[in-house]
């Protein structure tokens, strides 16, 4: 049985327990609901939680293990001799799967009854052609050996299947008993709800916190294995980026990190006095017409694929500025892809970013803090200047690191916008790029995962991961600082 | 149920110093202050009673304009401060909040030093040449508003650090170190404990030496004890306006007699 129908089966399993319960619960009081522990609905509710979730968790440790389990009993039953010809037992274990996958799809379509496709032997049929057929492309021809890994792996994957399937509907059933036996009028089913809504919290935190986990070890073991295939030091003092897969390549990541930190400087000059004098505008010189107008205007900037702010750069600002500082202005730009113009856009890119923050935030000042400044005979700007930015100023700070984030972590624009050479220069208008960039381009296309130009990603990767998190410790800093002197 | 008043207040009749003729108040379409005809003299303080929402608080921030930073806000009828219209478009509301001081019902002093609390409008001022000015300007200030013996080591420490009674004089000096000539008070006391309110209230009498006080508060034996004047508001109407002992013995009006005697409010 798949297991859609499994999980169908204990949903409905579960609706029914919800309508009992909640009957049953009504039935021990009489029919009055006042007489209750809790409302009628918690008990309809504690009894379709317990017919769902051990069942589900079963079944989700179940699907974990099961092929785990399977792949290593099939990889102690291959031979050694199986192993010698391709180079290692994981490339064979994969075959195995891949041809066993193969005999599911022809039994699926009909091209196979289930009882030849567990007796065929390799030295009577082609099984890569009887698969081709089904549209199974295999890559080298089947061998006996790998044939009968797969069919005994597709006899276990049948059983763990028929077993899981019985131990999930046999959970589901005992939950549902036992839940509806305990239902009666003293049974605190609210408390039981409520737990079960705790947990489910707690679980959805762990899911993300572990999913962070699980990037950073990945990158982690990824570039460790790129310092294993090139020297650390080369990588980040290198001043020279010209990776080429024939081999011989110069990593170095100090033109990457220029190009970024000199794209986000840019960036963040256009994007942080721009967004925050428009957030004090609309937060405390605009009317309430004015306000509910721009304020979603200018958040529509936020809403933007940044591909469309690239496609901006390369047709519109690129050329612009190639008017002005190119051949025929003052000669100083060589191509409308350059720094200065990734940089500004990207700072069009981060004004709603910085300015609906610090707009939150400026509006979160009590207002007695203006009445006290202007009842001071203070004006306005000194208000805003003297009081309210002080007062905002650790969110605001957290504001701009948050953009100053994003800026390290753009793409397209950089792609579209500032070129692709990896160059140290202090030319605004020179073309430059950066690290997300070159992660780009160097796992495009057919890329060897077991070369440095490939693996040299995940140091890139983990050397932005490195400094965004810095950014956001020294943001976490900054913040806490000042509020223990304000607060 | 309030102290006796203080009939020995002696009442000397000083010179007027804000008159109010016709005005009115309105926020949008509700009609807040009606036709508010009232003289608030020098060197006196003048309590504003009556029960919530009477406007009391609306009429004292139209003394200053603050009234200005709200959008829907309008005031009409004549305010002068000195005999100078103070909504002639030629004043600047600026200038005129220097002159005539506020402080809120709950303290506000700003996220910064105590120092800086006070040396703020002075500065925005220029009321200092130089540091040891504006030195003198802050030690003299705390001192009027009972506060500098408690802070005097600790000028650097942030305003917001000190308990909530020591906080409003904080403000109470702050608002005096612009060297204002009226200060307006809007229930300094609501949001303070017994012992702060009455060493709020000794203040006030002090300051009543130099300046004209006009405070708004819920507390009839407040506006017992502190005030020379007392104009009782209800429901947007200046009610009864007289001498604090008359008002609290003697009332005119049924409306007055009813409140300070608690049947309304």
């Amino acid at each position: 049985m798949p297991s859609l129908w499994l999980v169908l089966i204990v949903l409905a399993l579960a609706v029914a327990g919800y309508v009992i319960g909640r009957r049953k619960a009504l039935g021990s009081a009489g029919g009055d609901s006042r007489a209750l522990h809790s409302l009628p609905s918690y008990y309809g509710s504690n009894v379709a939680i317990m017919t769902i979730v051990p069942a589900f968790f079963i079944m989700g440790v179940w699907l974990l293990v099961q092929p785990l389990y399977i792949d290593n009993q099939i990889s102690k039953t291959l031979p050694e001799e199986a192993i010698a010809e391709s180079s290692t037992r994981g490339l064979v274990m994969s075959d195995v799967r891949r041809v066993a996958e193969g005999l599911d799809i022809a039994v699926a379509e009909g091209a196979m009854t289930r009882e030849y496709a567990s007796n065929i032997r390799s030295e009577f049929t082609d099984v890569r052609e009887r698969l081709g057929q089904v549209g199974v492309a295999l890559g080298s021809e089947v061998d006996h050996f790998v044939l009968r890994a797969a069919q005994q792996y597709r006899s276990l994957a049948n059983t763990g299947q028929l077993l899981m399937t019985l131990v999930v509907l046999g959970a589901a059933t005992a939950g549902f008993a036992v839940s509806v036996l305990r239902t009666n009028a003293e049974f605190r089913a609210r408390n039981v709800v409520e737990t079960a809504i705790r947990y489910l919290l707690v679980f959805a935190a762990t899911v993300a916190i572990l999913t962070t986990i699980g990037i950073v070890l990945s990158l982690v073991f990824n570039t460790i294995e790129f310092f294993r295939l090139y020297p650390a030091r080369d990588f980040f003092f290198g001043t020279t980026w010209s990776p080429s897969f024939g081999g011989g390549s110069e990593l170095g990541v100090v033109p990457l990190l220029w190009g970024t930190f000199y794209i986000s400087l840019i960036a963040l000059a256009v994007a942080v006095p721009i967004g925050l004098f428009a957030a004090v505008y609309l937060s405390e010189y605009a009317n309430s017409h004015v306000r509910s107008v721009a304020k979603p205007l200018l958040e529509v900037l936020a809403g933007i694929p940044t591909i469309v702010y690239g496609l901006f750069a390369l047709l519109t600002v690129g050329p612009l500025l190639m008017k002005v500082f190119g051949d025929e202005g003052i000669g100083v730009m060589q191509a409308g892809t350059a720094v200065m113009t990734a940089g500004l856009v990207m700072g069009i890119m981060l004004i709603p970013f910085v300015s609906s923050l610090s707009d939150d935030i400026i509006n979160a000042v009590p207002q007695a803090m203006r009445d006290g400044s202007l009842g001071l005979g203070a004006t306005q700007s000194e208000t805003v200047k003297q009081v309210v930015l002080p007062a905002a100023l650790p969110g605001i700070v957290g504001a701009i690191l948050l953009a100053a984030s994003r800026a390290i972590g753009e793409t397209m624009i950089v792609v579209l916008g500032a070129g692709a050479a990896a160059r140290l220069s202090l030319n605004p208008f020179d073309a430059m790029t950066t690290v997300t960039a070159k992660v780009v381009s160097q796992l495009t296309g057919d890329a060897d995962f077991a070369s440095p130009e490939a693996l040299v990603a995940f140091a890139l990767g983990m050397t932005l991961f490195v400094i965004t998190l810095g950014l956001n410790v020294l943001a976490l800093y900054i913040v806490r600082k000042y509020r223990e002197q304000y607060e | 149920m309030y102290d006796t008043p203080n009939l020995e207040n002696k009442v000397v009749t000083n010179e007027t110093k804000i008159s109010a003729r016709g005005c009115q108040v309105y926020y949008g379409d509700t009609h807040a202050i009606k036709d508010v005809d009232v003289d608030i003299e020098d060197k006196t303080v003048t309590a504003f009673i009556g029960p919530s929402g009477c406007g009391k608080s609306t009429f004292l921030r139209c003394l200053n304009r603050m009234n200005d930073t709200i959008d829907v806000c309008r005031v009409e009828g004549d305010i002068t401060l000195d005999g100078e219209d103070i909504y002639d478009p030629k004043v600047d509301p600026v200038q005129l909040r220097a002159k005539v001081g506020m402080v809120f019902q709950k303290p506000n002093p700003f996220p910064k030093s105590i120092y800086d609390n006070i040396a703020y409008g002075p500065r925005i001022h220029g009321l200092a040449k130089n540091k040891a000015d504006l030195d003198d300007i802050v030690e003299k200030s705390l001192r009027r508003g009972a506060i500098w013996d408690e802070v005097k080591d600790r000028l650097d420490a942030p305003g917001t650090g000190l308990s909530g009674g020591q906080q409003q004089r904080l403000c109470i000096a702050r608002a005096v170190a612009t060297e204002p000539e009226v200060l307006l008070m809007d229930e300094p006391c609501s949001a303070l404990d017994p012992i702060a309110t009455a060493q709020v209230e000794e203040l006030i009498d002090e300051l009543r030496q130099d300046y004209s006080v006009v405070i708004v508060t819920h507390s009839m034996q407040q506006a017992a004890r502190v005030s020379q004047k007392t104009a009782f508001f209800h429901l947007g109407n200046l009610v009864e306006y007289g001498e604090t002992g008359q008002i609290f013995t003697n009332p005119q009006d049924p409306r007055t007699e009813s409140y300070i005697t608690g049947r309304i409010g």
